[in-house]
């Protein structure tokens, strides 16, 4: 061939493979617009039984663990936050994974955080969550900080601090497990409920995550715990002051003019508090600390 | 060609049969090589003929190993053919070869040279030689996939004789072979002779047979029809004269030759039977004609063969035989 | 090796070899990259895991795949290509043919496998942590899908010497699938209670080789140690079944027809 009619050839070539490939984008895209809305109505799992899962894994069932674990991170992450999230598949997704490969520790341990997470934020079954860390222990006998998820779990989700001391107590039975497991179950036991130990839980959790989005979801409980703790000092505070002048407080700067405190206290966003009416403190509109609302018992203020 | 048969001969055939079945759901057995019993003697260079289907092929792969016999043995120098030590003493090329085509001529010779136990050394030397030997020492480095026909049909002889085997049996080693390849290929043969090897090769050509063969075996439809040196089977059919005459002044033809006598360019010839040669010359002489030549008909070897083929084609639709 | 086996084992790597075969490392090569980099934006602390898992669930397919296709054809072709004849004529008998198959296709598994673990050594040096004790457990399973690749060609190859590719290739399979699901059958058998059919699977279970056995790939991921013990036990198992196959693939081949 002559180069020309060659050059030529090559042209021809490229445009009729870039006009085919359009035409069978174009073609997809038909498609797709008939069949995606469909399939984003009924998204669901091909199979729903983890052991049968299992068996079709062929043996491949730890890689298949990952793949499922993997499903279940972004199907948690693409609705949480989203506005009335529901989250039916999360569990099935986490079973399947769990049962795939029992040794999957990571996801006994922020699985039970998604689950048990309220509202928009997570699936809201924190007895679903106590069910999923419970076979991680059984499967990972050795795995103490399963014990201490479980701990959390029922201490802050449940209230149920006598389950909590329990099991911050068998998780210190393990040999490798830190010195603070045992302390904690004491605490827990003795002064279940108390902000103080609130705050030890979640400073724990804290530091033994590696994934961001625990940690950060920790952070703002303790900096909520924080700001509770401070509208309780300023509530005590604006007592005193009522029995000196007879009235409430209407600002943090009164209390601070009647020698009360030193300085005007900001939460840990750096806004200062507010006094309502009724007397009580609360947090300044702008800022963007959420105060828990888990612990409904009545908070004694550490001593 | 007299032959010396002392000590244990090259190759002994006792009664080897082989029944192939055929057909998938009701067996039946096919006779693929009848009670062929056969003696071919050290030094020999023995022809295996037949046409296409014969059980040549059959023959030489129970000698081989590569199939069982129904019924019968061989031995080849004194061992019987399940004997693997029998393997060293011969070489062996299928029916159109095929070889592992990733290789190059010079690997496959290498590769095969490694079942006989040389060094390193004396392996390439002798892979170089019989690369040489049958005219491959260019195309020693070339993948087989790129051999021609005739090109393998040389790979395969070198790898039959690279291990100086006593007993060479060859499986048409002249078929696909241009004429100067089959001139080279009857040469490697006559070399091996010389040499004092058994070769027991098998074809259809006849020619070949007649050039290079002490004896012959003739197979047809299964069955052994004749064995013999060339002469002695082409021999025992010679019973006609030919006479090539030319005849005086356009007279006519004596009446007793003018229905068998052939035309062609002035000349006339006859064919007449051993008996009526001098009835036929005397009636010649009456005419004035003038006699060209008188010589014997020496059928071929294609005639012979022809004939048995043809009767052996006939008896053959009898050699199915029902079984199981 | 015998002076006879080992040519024959030769040239089979060299085929494996000048067939392309070893290109399938390019892809797991490809796979690992794209795994290595993928792996720390979609899985949350299990990169190691996701990169252990995949590595050797990878290189045990690739190898299974191998194992039955290559190893259905390594006596079918010599015999439809006729290469065996002008071989079987040489002093060499045929188990030792053979033999020198098998150990062919297991030489080529080996290097494939080895080269594919060196991949999988970089992928995991690149996700961080240098390497630990813990991490010979995935040495040990990688032993172990090599002794299972040997059972596999082992059944391939037995199931080659008497029937076609294509049918040698569903009967490897379906072992190979009855094998996985041996304990599965058996527990089925026993939860019945009827004895009858609990003989019947706990036959089947120790008839079929247990590749349950060799599957190490989720203790690896963990780091968890494998006992020594196991590997022996292993390791002894798949000579006895190898040897198993490979004495009964004789005993057909050696009677068998080359027409």
């Amino acid at each position: 061939m002559r180069p020309a009619s060659q050059t030529r050839a090559v042209g021809i070539a490229i445009v009729g493979v870039s006009l085919l490939f359009a035409a069978i984008r174009f073609l997809q895209m038909q498609i797709d617009a008939k069949t995606r809305t469909v399939e984003q109505q009924k998204e669901e799992l091909l199979l729903r039984s983890p052991s049968a899962v299992k068996r079709m894994s062929l043996g491949y069932n730890a890689l298949l663990a990952d793949i499922y674990w993997t499903r279940a991170v972004q199907y948690y992450g693409n609705r949480v936050g989203t506005p009335d999230a529901t989250f039916e598949l999360l569990w099935p997704l986490l079973d399947i994974a769990t049962t795939l490969d029992p040794k999957l520790v990571i996801a006994y341990r922020f699985g039970a955080i998604f689950l048990s997470e309220p509202g928009p934020a997570g699936a809201g079954r924190s007895d679903l969550a106590i069910e999923l860390v419970k076979r991680g222990i059984a499967e990972n006998p050795d795995q103490w900080n399963l014990n201490s998820d479980l701990g959390f779990l029922y201490y802050w989700r449940l209230q149920d601090f006598q389950s909590s001391a329990a099991a911050y107590l068998e998780g210190s039975k393990n040999p490798k497990a830190p010195s603070w497991l045992k302390m904690m179950a004491a605490r827990v036991a003795e002064k279940g409920g108390s902000l103080e130990t609130s705050a030890m839980i979640w400073s724990e959790l804290r530091n033994s995550t590696q994934d961001p989005i625990v940690r950060e979801r920790a952070t703002q409980m303790l900096r909520g715990l924080k700001a509770q703790e401070d509208e309780m000092h300023l509530d005590d505070l604006a007592d005193q002051y009522k029995k000196r002048s007879a009235h409430y407080p209407a600002s943090t700067g009164e209390l601070r003019d009647a020698g009360l405190i030193n300085g005007i206290p900001v939460d840990p966003d750096g806004y200062p508090y507010v006094f309502g009416p009724d007397g009580k403190s609360r947090l300044n509109p702008q800022s963007t600390i959420v105060i828990p609302k888990e612990l409904r018992t009545p908070l004694s203020p550490s001593n | 060609m007299i032959m010396t048969a002392m000590g244990t001969p090259a190759i002994e055939i006792l009664g080897l049969t082989k029944d192939y079945s055929v057909g998938f759901w009701r067996k039946r057995a096919r006779r693929s090589l009848d009670n062929l019993t056969l003696q071919v003697q050290e030094r020999e260079v023995f022809g295996f003929l037949g046409p296409n289907g014969a059980g040549k092929t059959t023959t030489l792969k129970l000698l081989m190993g590569l199939i069982f016999p129904t019924a019968g043995t061989a031995r080849i120098r004194g061992k019987s053919i399940d004997d693997v030590r029998m393997h060293r003493e011969i070489g062996y090329l299928p029916e159109q070869p095929y070889f592992y085509d990733y290789l190059t001529a010079r690997e496959l010779l290498d590769y095969y040279a490694r079942f006989s136990g040389y060094s390193a050394v004396e392996r390439g030397e002798r892979v170089e030689r019989f690369l040489e030997r049958v005219g491959l020492a260019a195309a020693g480095n070339v993948q087989l996939r790129k051999f021609s026909k005739g090109m393998l049909q040389r790979a395969g002889i070198a790898q039959a004789i690279l291990h100086d085997p006593q007993v060479i049996f060859l499986d048409e080693p002249m078929s696909g072979l241009d004429p100067v390849g089959r001139r080279e290929v009857r040469d490697i043969i006559l070399d091996l002779k010389k040499q004092g090897r058994t070769v027991f090769f098998s074809t259809h050509i006849l020619s070949d047979a007649e050039m290079l063969c002490d004896r012959v075996g003739v197979l047809a439809g299964g069955k052994l029809q004749g064995v013999g040196t060339p002469s002695e089977i082409v021999s025992v059919e010679v019973h006609a004269m030919e006479i090539l005459f030319e005849p005086r002044d356009n007279r006519a033809l004596p009446t007793a030759l003018a229905g068998r006598a052939t035309h062609m360019g002035g000349r006339y010839r006859v064919e007449v039977p051993e008996t009526e040669l001098y009835g036929a010359l005397d009636s010649l002489r009456s005419t004035d004609a003038r006699i060209l030549s008188v010589s014997p008909v020496r059928p071929t070897l294609e005639d012979y063969f022809l004939r048995l083929v043809g009767g052996a084609q006939e008896k053959s639709r009898g050699v199915e035989v029902m079984s199981r | 090796m015998s002076a006879t086996t080992a040519p024959v084992a030769i040239n089979t790597f060299r085929e494996a070899v000048r067939d392309r075969v070893l290109y399938n490392l390019i892809f797991f090569a490809l796979m690992m990259i794209g795994a290595a980099i993928i792996v720390g934006q979609i899985s949350i602390g299990i990169e190691r895991l996701v990169i252990i898992n995949l590595g050797l669930s990878a290189i045990s397919i690739f190898g299974l795949v191998m194992a039955v296709f290559i190893g259905v054809g390594l006596v079918s072709k010599e015999i439809e290509k006729r290469t065996l004849y002008s071989l079987l004529a040489k002093p060499i008998r045929r188990w030792e043919f053979l033999v020198g198959k098998y150990a062919g296709l297991l030489l080529t598994l080996v290097v494939n496998t080895s080269f594919m673990t060196i991949a999988l050594a970089a992928a995991l040096f690149y996700v961080g942590r240098p390497f630990v004790r813990s991490d010979s457990s995935i040495l040990v399973a990688i032993y172990f899908i090599l002794l299972e690749l040997a059972l596999v060609t082992a059944l391939a190859l037995f199931f080659s010497c008497f029937s076609s590719p294509t049918l040698s290739t569903l009967f490897t399979l379906g072992i190979y699938i009855t094998g996985v699901f041996a304990s599965d059958m058996r527990d089925v058998g026993e939860l019945t209670g009827n004895p009858s059919l609990n003989a019947v699977t706990r036959v089947i279970y120790y008839l079929v080789p247990n590749f349950h056995n060799f599957n190490a790939i989720a203790a690896a991921g963990h780091g968890e140690s494998i006992p020594l013990s196991l590997v022996g036990q292993n390791t002894l198992y798949a000579v006895l079944y190898v040897t198993l196959l490979l004495l009964a693939a004789s005993a057909v081949f050696s009677k068998r027809n080359l027409k």
